[in-house]
């Protein structure tokens, strides 16, 4: 367990593939016993920002701030398994790639097993597990050894909603236990239960802070009506639309929308939009 | 934490529009397995119904029998009226999560191919788009590539679309413009039959149809779906010893922020665990988000 206060991330962090710019000027900090969500759709720079907090990418810029790599729990997306190994095989192989003695591994993998459900599927081979069953074996993996900060990468994408809920348990008992737990994901109700969002788009930082701060921070005023709005950006939200109205004015026929964090972050995307065009 | 016995009730009532696509105890066994498990949904014209449930519940094997992929083994399945046939297929348009595109074509050219395959006309492609139209689909970024596929399933102008996770993996902004085109659609006057796993989405759905172990556990709009569920919320300032003494206790605990939310209508059980802890913790109840009502209404199993 890491020692109270302790934090772990980045400072103007930029990452390049050849030519292509990921990420550029990206500040993240993650807390000891918190969980940080980071969103942001295809192409943003999520992956890049765990895998340079991972070590397994070298930043073009900045600094990052991580743990000793035996301290480190990193779920890639797409899962980290092997497929043609059984569950018990690949708990016991990345645990002593972790330094886990035999007794070490025993104690813990027994209960991890119990509390992924895939105490039934120990012999079973990996390639044979459900999408969701499959990430709950790559977390185990990560956690095993108890890591002072764990990178998870779009752990929920195409995983049911009763998996995730399984897997945010999960996390959720990591950092229960002091560890610090960085997650990727698309869905914003998920960051919403995140103690800090991290919103990025095009390789920055979009939006920054805890969900409430992130809402609050919404300039100008965002409105709902029964039908699209004339003259601002607008988007649906079930039957009704929502519209971001700049100068604070509410439109004819409009009234104030409660804001949540997907509203703020559509917000932020059209401003961001109209600066990339401008 | 038992899931109700019977399906929760459904908005009474045949609805108006015309009906596009119908289950009536839909009945579907492989060898042992009761896949799907008498099974009743009608989507109509000009509304959005969303088909919600885990892995295993049956969502695949409905959507294919509605299709017409797969024969139901009991109770009925029909399109536009009669059963699934080639003719019902050619007033469908789907896009499956994987898309169905030919990634080493172009946007035009997949296009193309499929006006030719439904004998339609070429769908126009509008805004970014049309500037992708020349562009490999492989090399197109994820949104638009779904974006591309919601325009060539919609280029012969279904009356029933069925879409299987269309927002997989893109962010809010491309999710509210894919949700534009759905409910534009909807508004047009076809029926739309969407799959998601993304349970925020749900409010997008004009009505909701929640499966669980092959059959309806719920069914009817968002708010009366979640009703009168609660879930016990706990504000304590260890929240770490809290969440730990809950899982430990097998409850279905969740952190949001540093308030722990257990969902279900036992608030009581939750005071006791943590009071038998010796955790300072008020317990209330509030009312439960629908991921929450989801996870009671799946009888969640935990880990034994």
């Amino acid at each position: 367990m890491s020692p109270e206060g302790t934090s772990w991330g980045c400072r103007r962090l930029g990452v390049r593939y050849g030519a292509t710019v990921a990420l550029e000027e990206v500040s993240f900090e993650v807390a000891a016993g918190t969980v940080a969500a980071v969103v942001g759709g295809d192409g943003a720079g999520k992956t890049s920002l765990l895998r340079a907090l991972a070590g397994t990418v070298r930043p073009a810029a900045g600094t990052v701030r991580r743990p000793d790599e035996r301290r480190l729990g990193y779920v890639s997306a797409g899962p980290g398994i092997w497929t043609d190994l059984t569950v018990d095989e690949n708990l016991s192989f990345s645990g002593r790639a972790y330094g886990l003695s035999a007794g070490e591994l025993d104690r813990r993998v027994g209960g991890l097993l119990e509390r992924t459900g895939l105490a039934g599927a120990r012999d079973r081979l990996a390639g044979r597990l459900s999408g969701g069953m499959r990430q709950k074996l790559a977390l185990a993996m990560a956690v095993a050894h108890e890591p002072d900060l764990l990178i998870l990468d779009e752990p929920t994408t195409g995983v049911d909603p009763v998996s995730r809920a399984e897997l945010w348990r999960l996390l959720a008992a990591s950092a229960a236990g002091g560890a610090a737990v960085v997650v990727a994901t698309t869905y914003l109700d998920e960051a919403e239960r995140a103690a800090t969002v991290l919103v990025l788009d095009r390789g920055r930082s979009l939006l920054a802070g805890t969900p409430d701060e992130v809402v609050a921070a919404t300039p100008g005023l965002v409105v709902d009506a029964a039908t699209r709005p004339d003259g601002i950006p607008s988007w649906r939200r079930g039957a009704r639309w929502r519209a971001w109205s700049p100068d604070g004015s509410t439109p004819p026929g409009t009234g104030l929308a409660t804001l949540d964090l997907e509203d703020a972050v559509i917000v932020a995307q059209l401003r961001e939009d109209q600066r990339w065009a401008a | 934490m038992t899931p109700p016995e019977g399906p929760r009730e459904v908005s009474g009532g045949a609805p108006a529009a015309p009906e596009l696509a119908a289950a009536q105890g839909a009945t579907r066994r492989f060898g042992e397995l009761l896949a799907v498990d008498g099974v009743d949904l009608a989507v109509a014209a000009g509304e959005v119904v969303g088909l919600i449930g885990a892995n295993g519940s049956g969502k695949t094997t409905l959507i294919r029998m509605l299709l017409g992929l797969l024969d139901p083994t009991a109770g009925r399945v029909r399109l536009f009226g009669e059963p699934p046939s080639r003719q019902t297929r050619a007033r469908l348009g789907y896009v499956p999560q994987s898309l169905g595109l030919y990634d080493d074509l172009t946007v035009a050219e997949n296009m193309a191919f499929s006006a030719a395959a439904y004998g339609s006309q070429q769908a126009v492609l509008e805004g970014e788009l049309a500037g992708a139209r020349d562009v490999l689909v492989r090399e197109l970024p994820l949104g638009l590539r779904r974006r591309a596929a919601f325009a060539i399933a919609l280029g012969h102008h279904p009356d029933l679309l069925v879409l299987d996770e269309p927002t997989s993996g893109v962010d809010p902004l491309q999710r509210a413009r894919l949700w534009e085109t759905i409910r534009a659609t909807a508004e047009h006057g076809a029926g739309v039959l969407v799959t998601t796993h993304h349970l925020g989405e749900a409010e997008q759905c004009d009505r909701l149809v929640v499966l669980a172990a092959g059959r309806v556990v719920a069914a009817g709009s968002l708010p009366e779906i979640v009703g009168d569920t609660t879930a016990a919320e706990v504000r304590t300032p260890i929240w770490e010893a809290a969440f730990t003494a809950l899982d430990l206790a097998r409850l279905p605990v969740s952190l949001v922020g540093r308030t722990l939310r257990v969902p279900g209508n036992d608030a009581a059980a939750v005071a006791r665990v943590l009071a038998d802890a010796g955790i300072p913790a008020e317990v209330g109840s509030v009312p439960a988000s629908f991921e929450e009502t989801f996870v009671v209404l799946a009888g969640e199993p935990r880990a034994d």
